[in-house]
């Protein structure tokens, strides 16, 4: 017997009993919408994660100083010493404060002010939108000048440019120099909420000349390792061989540990999904062994009319993968569309991936084949006479 | 004509029932020829649905030998069997056993397909055959749109399907008024005319004596073989 003539059959079967085939398949089609919109939800927002930490500025070595008895910070030649033009192309400490920020009757309170110097540009990869960074000579000459975030800037000057404006800092006068551009948010905090003066505007700003932390931007990617010890080997001296007094982190740490974490979470998001495509599996299995004891008698004159064993295998076989594959196809379907729903409301690029739709599609054929060939072996063993008695 | 298409010898078959044995065939010997029209009769239990079983291919002997148009049917597979089944025996049974979801057409059909026939001589071959029966403009009818005579009469035609050279009627009027019946009969005396080998089971003796020769079978064993003379 043809392929073509076991298909017909086989879809006879399952367009005889309509209802219970949709509910056969409406088991598999959870279980794939399932493993396709969870899956990909996960690998949109590790994208998403992913793509933020980059955003911190390529090759970036973070160092924060926990401190030692009452030796809790670096000073400014401390911390600029950690400078070595073999390996490091940038450094910049920074001190963090909270103030409130007024321009005439606008005010923004609890807004975080960053000394910094003018190499944190280029550590962080800031856009200046309008107007300029902070430059050394303003760190020189201790200049009030402030670089003020996107957010801040509509908060204060709505839509005019405040570049050249005056603006007050816990009362004390800076001039806006520069606009940031707007980045959004992200997991690190955002900039657009931030504004920065030079560090050492910052030093009798804020009264705190104590820095716990500086960002370092390496020369390229191969010498991330090498500035990290180079750091390493100057602070442990600075600390007295306690490495516990200081953290120094790098972009690529970092990222690992948070892929790891969203790694294992899509995994296990994955798994759930694929115990209800499972489930679905069964259902199959189910009904297929309901239909091969109803059509015992079916499969009796089948045999006595000439059918061999591996045409009623074939037939059911052909019916469990039929209806997998209807609902891996229609799960596809429907998976794609919730997936990019889902997505774009939750705001991450949740378009789920050829290889995921495959996998998962592939993995309903196996659940079909897997489920059908139990019944239809049951089916295909029959004793035909015993069969045609069958009431 | 003379060409023997069933050999039995010494054919047994025994069904375990727990402890106890049940010899339910017990030393056969038969040989039909070609073109024979034969009616098997006896009581219920007393064997001669094991035989038409056996006969039929559906079951395996005990012991003995089995020739089917010169097969040795105790070295077959199931796989040849099967195949067996569908080149050589028709099987009319005494409850049609149609697939009640096809039309008479498909029904007609079936058998066909599993000897891997195209789909167009199917159709044209089955078409043919209810044609024969005087079905044709029932063919596109399913089982429950026909009348128990007709249903019969699709069965037969679904048994010539393959041109067997034997055909196996299971009491095939057991469940027909009289009318059907000797229509349905009619049409079987019409098959053996045109020369096919009948093998006609039952338990009525009007219905047996239909045949040519009519075998009385009794306690597995075989009572009486007599040849009626026309």
């Amino acid at each position: 017997m043809s392929y073509v003539q076991a298909f017909k059959i086989a879809i006879r079967g399952i367009l005889s009993n309509k209802m219970r085939s949709f509910l056969t398949t409406l088991g598999i089609v959870i279980g794939v919408v399932a493993v396709i919109v969870l899956v990909s939800l996960g690998q949109g927002s590790t994208q998403r994660v992913t793509s933020q930490i980059q955003g911190m500025g390529s090759n970036l070595i973070m160092v924060t100083i926990t401190g030692r008895g009452n030796e809790s910070y670096l000073n400014y030649d401390q911390a600029m010493n950690l400078n070595d033009p073999n390996y490091i192309a940038a450094i910049s400490p920074i001190i963090s404060t909270s103030v409130i920020a007024k321009y005439d009757n606008n005010t923004v309170t609890g807004t975080s002010v960053n000394g910094v110097n003018g190499d944190y540009q280029s550590i962080r990869d800031i856009q200046v939108a309008r107007g300029r960074f902070i430059t050394p000579l303003d760190d020189e000459f201790r200049n009030k000048v402030a670089v003020i975030g996107s957010n801040i800037s509509k908060d204060l000057f709505g839509y005019t440019n405040p570049v050249g404006k005056s603006i007050k800092l816990n009362g004390q006068n800076f001039i806006v120099v520069g606009v940031l551009e707007s980045k959004g948010s992200s997991i690190t905090g955002s900039d657009d909420d931030s504004i920065f003066i030079p560090i050492k505007t910052m030093f009798y700003f804020a009264n705190n000349k104590n820095i716990r932390q500086i960002y370092i931007e390496a020369l390229n990617p191969d010498t991330v390792e090498l500035a990290k010890n180079s750091i390493n080997i100057k602070l442990m001296k600075i600390f007295k061989g306690d490495s516990t007094a200081f953290r120094i982190i790098d972009q690529s740490q970092i990222l690992s540990t948070i892929s790891s974490v969203t790694r294992t979470l899509s995994l296990l998001l994955g798994g759930i999904a694929g115990i209800s495509l499972l489930v679905g599996g069964i259902g199959i299995m189910n009904i297929m062994l309901v239909s091969v004891t109803e059509r015992t008698r079916e499969i009796g004159i089948r045999k006595a009319l000439g059918a061999k064993k591996k045409d009623i295998l074939l037939q059911f076989i052909i019916e469990s993968l039929t209806l997998s594959s209807l609902g891996g196809l229609l799960g596809i379907i429907f998976g794609y569309a919730m997936s990019v729903i889902i997505g774009s409301a939750m705001d991450i690029n949740a378009q789920p991936s050829t290889a995921t739709m495959l996998l998962s599609f592939s993995f309903s054929l196996g659940v079909g084949l897997f489920f059908g060939v139990y019944p239809a072996n049951k089916a295909a063993n029959l004793n035909p006479i015993e069969a045609l008695r069958y009431e | 004509m003379e060409e023997s298409l069933i050999e039995i010898h010494n054919l047994t078959k025994i069904y375990k029932m727990g402890e106890n044995e049940v010899r339910a065939l017990d030393g056969i010997n038969l040989n039909i020829k070609k073109g024979e029209f034969v009616s098997i009769i006896g009581q219920s239990g007393s064997g001669k649905t094991t035989l038409m079983n056996i006969i039929g291919c559906l079951d395996i002997k005990t012991s003995g030998d089995y020739f089917i148009n010169g097969i040795d049917t105790s070295k077959l597979t199931d796989n040849q069997l099967a195949e067996l089944r569908s080149r050589e025996i028709g099987f009319i049974f005494q409850n049609f056993n149609l697939l009640q979801k096809m039309t008479s057409l498909e029904n007609v059909e079936l058998p066909m397909i599993y000897l891997g026939m195209s789909a167009k001589e199917r159709r044209k071959r089955a078409e043919m055959l209810l044609e024969m029966v005087g079905l044709k403009e029932r063919m596109n009818h399913r089982p429950n749109e026909l009348s128990g005579g007709q249903q019969q009469r699709v069965a037969i035609a679904r048994a010539l399907a393959n041109n067997p050279h034997l055909i196996l009627a299971d009491e095939p009027t057991g469940n027909l008024d009289s009318k059907s019946g000797s229509d349905v009969l009619n049409v079987i005396k019409e098959l053996n005319k045109n020369g096919n080998t009948i093998i006609l089971i039952t338990h009525d003796s009007n219905i047996a004596e239909q045949a040519k020769r009519i075998i009385r079978i009794k306690d597995g064993r075989i009572l009486e073989d007599e040849v009626i003379e026309l």
